[in-house]
């Protein structure tokens, strides 16, 4: 968990993505525990599909929190996660599997900080989510 | 209530935050993240932490109501923003509260929606600023209905 090094990243560069396993009913219902997000169309297809979903769809905070981890493995134990931010663009439903993609976007020295475009996606080019990390690096 | 401009301004109650090492263990265990500062306390200590680190998006463990009543079957998450000055660690004694800063409409292919942009922060008991929350909710008007839920 050593992060990303601040003296070799580069602008451009796009850094190892996140591939998250397969998203199980079950872990919804987890994240709806720990988060305290109990809406039923996370949990329940009856009562998703009464509001005109195909079924449950995954809460858009843990696609967040995916990008959160990618977000502090490239951190690592030092650097801070200064900013995350995130625009939902898609409904994510059990059984998807997300990539997280991170690329930088600027690099400024004296701040010792690092912007990074990132999104999650769901096939290659299709994003679910998108936005910015800032990280911040100890000098 | 109709979700609309007069809410800018309106302040929601403010709440405390309690951080707790297994409330940060079940959130990280929720999300897949086998990071080990956020699930072990040595290592954290090792790194310089007093205790065990929260995940970047553990904020939304602490519901902070929303200044006004809604339907959330009607409501979208549009996006959401945290922006840290320190990271939050098991421990922490966080004072939360939210206002309502900015509502504005859009026309979509759902009709006419209402964007509501909430800000919150997170400050420690002695003040000093910790973390910022900035979240988007989207309101759709229910078409068979004037007012809004």
């Amino acid at each position: 968990m050593d992060g990303i090094d601040f003296d070799r990243i580069e602008v451009g560069q796009d850094l190892e993505p996140l591939v998250k396993p397969a998203i199980e009913k079950v872990q919804v219902v987890k994240y709806a525990g720990a988060s305290g997000d109990f809406n039923l169309i996370h949990i329940d297809d009856e009562a998703a599909r009464n509001v005109g979903l195909p079924g449950v769809i995954v809460h858009g905070m843990l696609t967040m929190g995916f990008l959160g981890q990618l977000a502090g493995q490239l951190a690592g134990s030092k650097g801070l996660v200064r900013r995350l931010q995130v625009r939902f663009l898609g409904m994510v439903v059990p059984g998807d599997i997300l990539t997280c993609r991170a690329k930088v976007i600027n690099k400024d020295e004296s701040q010792r900080t690092v912007d990074l475009a990132v999104s999650a996606e769901r096939e290659l080019g299709k994003a679910v989510a998108a936005g910015e990390i800032t990280l911040k690096f100890p000098k | 209530m109709r979700i609309d401009s007069s809410l800018v301004g309106l302040k929601g109650k403010e709440k405390i935050f309690e951080v707790e090492k297994g409330a940060i263990r079940a959130f990280a265990r929720a999300i897949g993240d086998d990071n080990p500062l956020y699930n072990v306390e040595s290592y954290a200590k090792e790194h310089g932490y007093s205790s065990i680190v929260a995940p970047p998006t553990f904020p939304i463990t602490n519901f902070v109501p929303m200044p006004f009543q809604f339907d959330p079957k009607w409501s979208l998450h549009a996006s959401q923003e945290y922006i840290y000055e320190r990271p939050i660690v098991a421990g922490d004694v966080l004072r939360c509260n939210g206002e309502v800063v900015e509502v504005y409409d859009r026309q979509g292919k759902l009709g006419r929606m209402t964007f509501v942009v909430m800000e919150e922060k997170g400050e420690d008991l002695e003040g000093s600023l910790v973390f910022r929350v900035k979240k988007t909710l989207i309101f759709r008007q229910k078409e068979d209905e004037d007012g809004w839920n």
